[in-house]
């Protein structure tokens, strides 16, 4: 017995310490990054246009463009997801052929988004004639990140209790109605969670953008979604690898890695605002 | 069952869960304007059987049937009906009370809302009416805008009664409306389907044998998917013809 209590306490700490450690892992790497990013985060860097490839100047039109990059995506990737759940959870009978497909959509989920970057450079720069620009770069992220939305909207709608679909069919309403009116609003914070942490991942991804959307150095901000756009985690890159002397412009680096990982984190808390919010108010 | 309307008839009614027979060969008239209850011990198929009425088990897959229910001499089965038209006409209350996660003003209001009423000045009276016949207005009149997951079992179950009032059936489907509340919510419920039984043909499934006793005109015994014996409740609870109801109703199994 008192072998065997030992064995316990011994994998009881094993399992504890590596759970902290990936905790200290973290938070390593976010001290870091602030302490080594805030000294380069004033109102220039923030609101100018980077001068000498990034190494002088701010980082506005980057900023920018990944907020350009990021609503278009969800735009594009949540109603396509959200419908795609709809059809998966509510509609498609629960056959082999609904099984292909989630597998598909649990496969794409697992594609390398630099497999998704050459997609898009196939299909939507060249084949479809929409250069590099916002468009392109939206649509292969939007892609890349609809397994996401897909797999947590589906959760989200069969976290609705069966028994509200009836009290609404019941009534005489539609498949359609029923889940227009009573389903989704039950289901949104779910789905919303799913959609924002889905884009926190499109935000911080570089190599999809690389070749279908982000640009080196633009000398003006994009003005419709056909044009390039400087991005966070490209300009990053660049600092880091693509200037003489990288060295001597780590604050830029770090304030550039701040100033993404704040962006992402953000977008996180927001999903966990919303679904608290949301939540409290569809209880059931 | 002179003087009386018959309101639904149903003939050889098979029902099948896949490969699974539920129901076998039942042959039942209803009448219109009584309350029909259906006993039977757990698993004897009288839920599945009280849900062909609205085509409730539609929304299941795998599920089959055979034989025809015809309500007013329409068969609901038919290709031709309006499954809507259908459930606009039978309401169901649940066993669990389902209120939707809006406010009482709202749940009652989803009915006719989704049937196409828009006029707010109709929609407040028709709330208003609901309520007092679901006997749960004076209780809920002064916060009609808040949610409906606020109020107690019962109170949300009268609503649920309410919510199905509003859209003006003539039949009301009840499964075990009253096996999740407590007694004093019960004896409300009860209550209610003594004042509803004036104007609506009411169906009840119960596992509670006094409850059948007390409110139901009409009694049918269920067992094991099949109909076993049905007549009048005094008679049945008083002179079952047959041996193994007077066994059930007698509590010596079930």
């Amino acid at each position: 017995m008192k072998n065997n209590n030992g064995k316990d306490t011994f994998i009881y700490w094993v399992m504890r310490i590596i759970t902290y450690s990936i905790v200290i892992i973290i938070a390593y790497i976010l001290i870091d990054i602030i302490i080594k990013g805030l000294p380069a985060i004033n109102i220039e860097f923030l609101t100018e246009s980077p001068r000498k490839s990034g190494a002088e100047g701010g980082i506005f039109p980057v900023i920018l463009g990944t907020l350009y990059l990021v609503t278009l995506t969800i735009l594009i990737a949540l109603p396509l997801g959200m419908f795609s759940a709809i059809y998966l959870t509510e509609y498609a009978k629960q056959n082999k052929i609904t099984k292909i497909l989630r597998l598909a959509i649990v496969t794409l989920a697992g594609v390398p988004s630099i497999v998704f970057g050459l997609f898009g450079l196939g299909l939507f720069v060249i084949f479809l004639g929409f250069g590099a620009s916002i468009l392109s770069g939206s649509i292969t992220l939007a892609l890349m990140i609809l397994p996401t939305i897909i797999v947590s909207s589906e959760e989200a709608l069969k976290a609705v209790p069966q028994y509200m679909r009836e009290g609404s069919l019941a009534l005489g309403a539609t498949k359609w109605q029923t889940i227009q009116k009573n389903v989704l609003p039950s289901a949104m914070p779910g789905m919303l969670t799913g959609a924002i942490l889905g884009v926190g991942r499109a935000a911080g991804e570089t190599a999809p953008i690389l070749l279908t959307a982000a640009a080196f150095f633009l000398p003006s901000l994009p003005s419709s979604v056909f044009d390039q756009v400087m991005a966070l985690p490209y300009h990053l890159f660049i600092l880091s690898t693509q200037v003489p002397e990288p060295q001597k412009i780590m604050h830029m680096q770090y304030g550039t890695a701040l100033v993404l990982i704040t962006l992402v984190l953000g977008l996180n808390l927001i999903a966990i605002i919303i679904r608290i919010r949301i939540r409290k108010k569809y209880n059931w | 069952m002179e003087n009386e309307r018959l309101k639904i008839k149903i003939d050889n009614l098979n029902f099948y869960y896949g490969d699974t027979q539920a129901l076998f060969n039942i042959k039942l008239e209803i009448p219109e304007k009584k309350v029909t209850a259906f006993i039977g011990p757990s698993g004897c198929g009288k839920s599945t059987f009280i849900r062909t009425f609205n085509r409730m088990n539609d929304i299941i897959p795998g599920t089959r049937i055979e034989g025809i229910i015809t309500i007013d001499g329409e068969d609901i089965y038919h290709n031709s009906l309006d499954v809507v038209n259908l459930r606009k006409k039978v309401g169901m209350i649940f066993q669990k009370s389902n209120p939707f996660p809006k406010s009482i003003f709202e749940n009652i209001a989803y009915g006719p809302k989704i049937h196409g009423l828009k006029d707010k000045n109709k929609l407040t009276t028709i709330v208003e009416d609901c309520l007092r016949k679901a006997a749960l207005w004076d209780e809920v009149k002064d916060r009609l805008e808040q949610n409906a997951l606020g109020l107690s079992g019962g109170q949300q179950q009268r609503l649920c009664i309410a919510r199905a009032l509003a859209i003006e059936p003539e039949i009301i489907l009840m499964d075990e409306p009253a096996s999740a509340l407590d007694p004093k919510s019960t004896s409300k419920i009860e209550d209610l389907i003594s004042e509803l039984r004036e104007n609506y043909t009411i169906v009840i499934v119960t596992h509670n044998m006094q409850q059948a006793a007390r409110v139901s005109d009409y009694t049918a015994f269920f067992y094991e998917g099949v109909l076993i014996e049905t007549d009048e409740t005094s008679q049945i609870f008083t002179k079952p013809k047959l041996k193994q109801t007077e066994d059930y109703i007698t509590g010596k199994f079930g």
